[in-house]
Protein backbone atom coordinates (compact mmCIF):
# COMPACT_ATOMS: atom_id res chain seq x y z
CA UNK A 1 0.00 0.00 0.00
CA UNK A 2 1.53 3.30 -0.98
CA UNK A 3 1.92 6.28 1.70
CA UNK A 4 -0.35 8.24 -0.67
CA UNK A 5 -3.57 5.51 -0.41
CA UNK A 6 -2.86 5.96 3.60
CA UNK A 7 -2.83 9.75 3.16
CA UNK A 8 -6.65 9.50 0.93
CA UNK A 9 -7.85 6.32 3.37
CA UNK A 10 -7.37 8.30 7.16
CA UNK A 11 -7.54 11.20 5.51
CA UNK A 12 -3.58 12.86 6.35
CA UNK A 13 -2.20 15.68 6.59
CA UNK A 14 1.45 15.37 5.43
CA UNK A 15 4.05 17.14 7.75
CA UNK A 16 7.12 15.79 6.20
CA UNK A 17 7.68 13.79 2.96
CA UNK A 18 5.29 15.43 0.43
CA UNK A 19 7.59 13.96 -1.96
CA UNK A 20 7.83 10.45 -0.39
CA UNK A 21 4.07 9.54 -1.34
CA UNK A 22 4.53 7.18 -3.99
CA UNK A 23 6.49 4.65 -1.40
CA UNK A 24 5.21 1.55 -0.57
CA UNK A 25 4.75 0.22 3.56
CA UNK A 26 4.55 -3.35 3.61
CA UNK A 27 2.65 -3.67 6.87
CA UNK A 28 1.58 -1.70 9.48
CA UNK A 29 2.25 -1.50 13.71
CA UNK A 30 -0.38 0.16 15.95
CA UNK A 31 1.80 1.41 19.17
CA UNK A 32 2.42 3.71 21.80
CA UNK A 33 5.12 2.15 24.17
CA UNK A 34 8.58 2.37 21.64
CA UNK A 35 10.23 -1.42 22.90
CA UNK A 36 6.71 -2.88 21.71
CA UNK A 37 7.60 -1.21 18.38
CA UNK A 38 11.16 -2.26 18.28
CA UNK A 39 10.02 -5.88 19.57
CA UNK A 40 7.72 -6.73 17.07
CA UNK A 41 7.94 -4.41 13.94
CA UNK A 42 9.53 -5.20 10.32
CA UNK A 43 11.26 -3.61 8.51
CA UNK A 44 9.40 -1.07 6.18
CA UNK A 45 6.23 -1.25 8.31
CA UNK A 46 4.35 1.56 8.71
CA UNK A 47 3.82 2.72 12.17
CA UNK A 48 0.60 4.30 13.51
CA UNK A 49 1.16 6.33 16.93
CA UNK A 50 -0.46 8.37 19.49
CA UNK A 51 3.31 9.41 20.63
CA UNK A 52 4.49 12.85 19.53
CA UNK A 53 7.95 13.43 21.00
CA UNK A 54 11.10 13.13 19.27
CA UNK A 55 11.76 9.49 20.37
CA UNK A 56 8.81 8.11 17.96
CA UNK A 57 10.78 9.24 15.08
CA UNK A 58 14.35 8.21 16.42
CA UNK A 59 12.54 4.53 17.20
CA UNK A 60 11.43 4.79 13.59
CA UNK A 61 14.86 5.32 12.52
CA UNK A 62 16.65 3.07 14.45
CA UNK A 63 13.76 0.43 13.35
CA UNK A 64 14.02 0.92 9.66
CA UNK A 65 10.41 2.13 9.86
CA UNK A 66 8.88 3.18 6.64
CA UNK A 67 6.74 6.20 8.14
CA UNK A 68 4.60 7.49 10.95
CA UNK A 69 1.02 8.24 11.44
CA UNK A 70 0.23 10.17 14.39
CA UNK A 71 -2.94 9.35 15.52
CA UNK A 72 -6.19 11.67 17.43
CA UNK A 73 -4.84 14.56 16.03
CA UNK A 74 -1.99 14.92 17.36
CA UNK A 75 0.95 16.98 16.47
CA UNK A 76 4.83 16.87 17.00
CA UNK A 77 6.90 19.73 17.73
CA UNK A 78 8.86 21.61 14.75
CA UNK A 79 12.28 19.52 16.10
CA UNK A 80 10.75 16.09 15.73
CA UNK A 81 9.25 17.14 12.49
CA UNK A 82 13.14 18.40 11.58
CA UNK A 83 14.56 14.79 13.15
CA UNK A 84 12.40 13.32 10.64
CA UNK A 85 13.60 15.46 7.69
CA UNK A 86 17.23 14.86 8.14
CA UNK A 87 16.40 11.23 8.11
CA UNK A 88 14.47 10.58 5.70
CA UNK A 89 10.90 9.32 7.69
CA UNK A 90 7.61 10.74 5.90
CA UNK A 91 5.04 12.25 8.72
CA UNK A 92 1.65 11.93 8.64
CA UNK A 93 -1.71 12.98 11.09
CA UNK A 94 -4.74 12.18 11.45
CA UNK A 95 -7.58 12.97 13.24
CA UNK A 96 -8.82 9.89 13.82
CA UNK A 97 -8.94 7.31 16.86
CA UNK A 98 -5.83 4.25 16.56
CA UNK A 99 -8.69 2.41 16.85
CA UNK A 100 -10.29 3.26 13.67
CA UNK A 101 -7.06 4.27 11.67
CA UNK A 102 -5.88 0.83 12.21
CA UNK A 103 -9.22 -0.41 11.38
CA UNK A 104 -9.15 1.54 7.96
CA UNK A 105 -6.43 0.26 6.77
CA UNK A 106 -7.07 -3.36 7.49
CA UNK A 107 -10.04 -2.88 5.38
CA UNK A 108 -8.38 -1.50 2.77
CA UNK A 109 -5.82 -4.12 2.66
CA UNK A 110 -2.89 -3.49 5.02
CA UNK A 111 -1.97 -6.58 7.43
CA UNK A 112 0.34 -6.53 10.22
CA UNK A 113 3.10 -8.95 11.80
CA UNK A 114 2.48 -12.52 11.54
CA UNK A 115 0.41 -14.69 13.71
CA UNK A 116 3.40 -16.27 15.72
CA UNK A 117 5.00 -12.86 16.40
CA UNK A 118 1.25 -11.59 17.37
CA UNK A 119 1.22 -14.42 20.05
CA UNK A 120 4.03 -13.04 21.89
CA UNK A 121 2.41 -9.57 21.86
CA UNK A 122 3.23 -8.26 25.44
CA UNK A 123 0.84 -4.69 24.78
CA UNK A 124 0.34 -2.35 21.76
CA UNK A 125 -2.30 -2.73 19.40
CA UNK A 126 -1.15 -5.01 16.40
CA UNK A 127 -2.41 -5.82 13.25
CA UNK A 128 -2.44 -9.49 13.06
CA UNK A 129 -2.36 -11.15 9.66
CA UNK A 130 -3.09 -14.52 8.28
CA UNK A 131 -1.41 -14.72 5.37
CA UNK B 1 36.49 -3.95 7.10
CA UNK B 2 39.65 -3.25 6.06
CA UNK B 3 42.74 -4.77 8.21
CA UNK B 4 42.06 -6.29 11.47
CA UNK B 5 41.90 -2.62 13.16
CA UNK B 6 39.73 -2.30 15.89
CA UNK B 7 37.56 0.90 15.72
CA UNK B 8 36.29 2.54 18.95
CA UNK B 9 33.58 5.37 19.59
CA UNK B 10 32.75 6.62 23.48
CA UNK B 11 29.44 8.45 24.29
CA UNK B 12 28.43 10.26 26.97
CA UNK B 13 24.56 9.55 27.89
CA UNK B 14 23.04 12.17 30.17
CA UNK B 15 20.45 10.74 32.68
CA UNK B 16 17.17 12.39 32.06
CA UNK B 17 18.54 14.30 29.26
CA UNK B 18 15.20 13.79 26.61
CA UNK B 19 16.08 16.44 24.38
CA UNK B 20 19.15 14.53 23.01
CA UNK B 21 17.83 11.18 23.96
CA UNK B 22 18.78 8.22 21.29
CA UNK B 23 21.22 10.41 19.68
CA UNK B 24 24.20 8.33 20.51
CA UNK B 25 22.23 5.02 19.13
CA UNK B 26 21.67 7.35 15.79
CA UNK B 27 25.24 7.66 15.51
CA UNK B 28 26.09 4.29 15.69
CA UNK B 29 23.52 3.19 13.42
CA UNK B 30 25.17 5.49 10.88
CA UNK B 31 28.89 4.33 11.73
CA UNK B 32 27.57 0.80 11.46
CA UNK B 33 26.05 1.69 7.78
CA UNK B 34 29.32 3.90 6.83
CA UNK B 35 31.45 0.94 7.58
CA UNK B 36 28.98 -1.54 5.06
CA UNK B 37 27.76 -3.72 7.84
CA UNK B 38 24.71 -6.02 6.44
CA UNK B 39 21.59 -3.73 6.89
CA UNK B 40 19.67 -6.20 9.29
CA UNK B 41 22.92 -6.81 11.36
CA UNK B 42 23.19 -2.60 11.72
CA UNK B 43 19.61 -2.45 12.42
CA UNK B 44 19.88 -5.33 14.85
CA UNK B 45 22.92 -3.44 16.36
CA UNK B 46 20.64 -0.23 16.58
CA UNK B 47 18.03 -1.24 18.51
CA UNK B 48 20.51 -3.15 21.27
CA UNK B 49 22.09 0.55 21.60
CA UNK B 50 18.68 2.74 21.51
CA UNK B 51 17.46 0.19 24.61
CA UNK B 52 20.68 0.35 26.41
CA UNK B 53 20.81 4.19 25.32
CA UNK B 54 17.34 4.95 26.72
CA UNK B 55 17.85 3.02 29.97
CA UNK B 56 20.28 5.41 31.24
CA UNK B 57 18.73 8.39 30.63
CA UNK B 58 15.25 6.87 32.08
CA UNK B 59 17.01 5.28 35.11
CA UNK B 60 20.83 6.48 35.21
CA UNK B 61 22.89 9.69 36.51
CA UNK B 62 25.56 9.50 33.84
CA UNK B 63 26.91 7.10 31.77
CA UNK B 64 28.83 6.22 28.83
CA UNK B 65 27.89 3.78 25.16
CA UNK B 66 30.95 2.39 23.72
CA UNK B 67 30.89 1.04 20.15
CA UNK B 68 33.93 -1.24 19.51
CA UNK B 69 34.06 -3.09 15.87
CA UNK B 70 36.63 -5.53 14.54
CA UNK B 71 36.46 -7.63 11.79
CA UNK B 72 34.75 -10.45 14.05
CA UNK B 73 31.90 -8.48 16.20
CA UNK B 74 30.25 -5.36 16.72
CA UNK B 75 30.54 -4.90 20.43
CA UNK B 76 27.98 -2.26 22.30
CA UNK B 77 29.55 -1.61 25.90
CA UNK B 78 27.09 0.38 28.26
CA UNK B 79 27.91 1.57 31.90
CA UNK B 80 26.36 3.99 34.30
CA UNK B 81 26.45 5.56 37.43
CA UNK B 82 23.03 5.03 38.89
CA UNK B 83 20.61 3.38 41.38
CA UNK B 84 21.73 -0.22 40.24
CA UNK B 85 19.17 -3.25 39.59
CA UNK B 86 18.31 -4.99 42.49
CA UNK B 87 17.17 -8.17 40.68
CA UNK B 88 18.34 -8.32 37.11
CA UNK B 89 16.56 -12.07 36.63
CA UNK B 90 13.31 -9.76 36.95
CA UNK B 91 14.57 -7.18 35.13
CA UNK B 92 15.33 -9.28 32.48
CA UNK B 93 11.58 -10.38 32.29
CA UNK B 94 9.49 -9.43 29.40
CA UNK B 95 6.71 -6.88 30.84
CA UNK B 96 9.09 -5.96 33.78
CA UNK B 97 9.05 -2.56 34.22
CA UNK B 98 9.67 -0.02 37.49
CA UNK B 99 8.57 3.19 34.83
CA UNK B 100 6.84 5.53 36.22
CA UNK B 101 3.71 7.53 34.97
CA UNK B 102 5.90 9.99 33.18
CA UNK B 103 7.98 7.72 31.48
CA UNK B 104 4.83 5.61 29.90
CA UNK B 105 3.88 9.32 28.50
CA UNK B 106 6.70 9.38 26.79
CA UNK B 107 6.79 6.11 24.97
CA UNK B 108 8.77 3.95 27.48
CA UNK B 109 8.46 1.42 30.25
CA UNK B 110 6.42 -1.50 28.27
CA UNK B 111 9.54 -3.85 30.00
CA UNK B 112 10.68 -5.00 26.65
CA UNK B 113 14.35 -2.89 26.17
CA UNK B 114 16.27 -5.61 28.64
CA UNK B 115 14.75 -8.70 26.39
CA UNK B 116 15.01 -6.88 23.13
CA UNK B 117 18.83 -6.03 23.89
CA UNK B 118 19.52 -10.06 24.25
CA UNK B 119 17.26 -11.14 22.02
CA UNK B 120 18.81 -8.85 19.23
CA UNK B 121 22.77 -10.06 20.53
CA UNK B 122 24.51 -13.13 19.96
CA UNK B 123 26.08 -12.33 23.36
CA UNK B 124 24.82 -10.64 26.34
CA UNK B 125 26.32 -9.87 29.57
CA UNK B 126 24.47 -7.51 32.30
CA UNK B 127 25.88 -6.61 35.90
CA UNK B 128 24.43 -4.30 38.07
CA UNK B 129 25.87 -3.15 41.91
CA UNK B 130 22.66 -1.43 43.88
CA UNK B 131 24.06 1.91 44.39
CA UNK B 132 26.69 2.04 42.16
CA UNK B 133 25.46 1.34 38.74
CA UNK B 134 24.73 -1.03 35.95
CA UNK B 135 27.10 -2.33 32.82
CA UNK B 136 25.84 -4.14 29.68
CA UNK B 137 28.58 -6.04 27.46
CA UNK B 138 26.32 -6.63 23.99
CA UNK B 139 28.15 -8.67 21.42
CA UNK B 140 27.06 -9.09 17.51
CA UNK B 141 29.12 -11.24 15.58
CA UNK B 142 29.62 -9.81 11.71
N1 LIG C 1 20.66 1.17 33.56
C1 LIG C 1 19.73 0.90 34.48
N2 LIG C 1 19.85 1.39 35.76
C2 LIG C 1 18.91 1.12 36.68
N3 LIG C 1 17.82 0.36 36.47
C3 LIG C 1 17.65 -0.14 35.23
C4 LIG C 1 18.58 0.09 34.18
N4 LIG C 1 18.15 -0.56 33.08
C5 LIG C 1 17.00 -1.17 33.43
N5 LIG C 1 16.69 -0.93 34.73
C6 LIG C 1 15.53 -1.49 35.46
O1 LIG C 1 15.08 -2.65 34.80
C7 LIG C 1 13.71 -2.52 34.41
C8 LIG C 1 13.48 -3.23 33.10
O2 LIG C 1 14.22 -2.59 32.06
P1 LIG C 1 13.72 -2.73 30.55
O3 LIG C 1 14.60 -1.89 29.69
O4 LIG C 1 13.62 -4.18 30.20
O5 LIG C 1 12.24 -2.14 30.58
P2 LIG C 1 11.78 -0.61 30.77
O6 LIG C 1 12.93 0.30 30.53
O7 LIG C 1 11.07 -0.50 32.06
O8 LIG C 1 10.72 -0.45 29.58
P3 LIG C 1 11.07 -0.38 28.00
O9 LIG C 1 12.52 -0.68 27.84
O10 LIG C 1 10.20 -1.41 27.37
O11 LIG C 1 10.73 1.01 27.60
C9 LIG C 1 13.46 -1.03 34.36
O12 LIG C 1 12.10 -0.70 34.55
C10 LIG C 1 14.35 -0.53 35.52
O13 LIG C 1 13.71 -0.74 36.76
MG1 LIG D 1 14.16 0.08 28.85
Amino acid sequence: MTLDEIRRILNCEVLNGDENLNEEVTSGCGADLMSDVLAFARPGTLLLTGLTNVQAVRTADVADIKAIVFVRGKVPDRETVELAKAKGIPLLATRLTMFEACGRLYAAGLRGENESEAAQDAGGVRLHSTV
Amino acid sequence: MPGASVFTQQFEVRGRDFANAGRASTAVKEILKEIGVPPATVRRAAIAAYEAEMNVVLYARRGTLELQVSPAEIRLHVWDEGDGIPDIELAMQEGYSTASEEIREMGFGAGMGLPNIRKNADEFRIESVVGQGTELDIRIRL
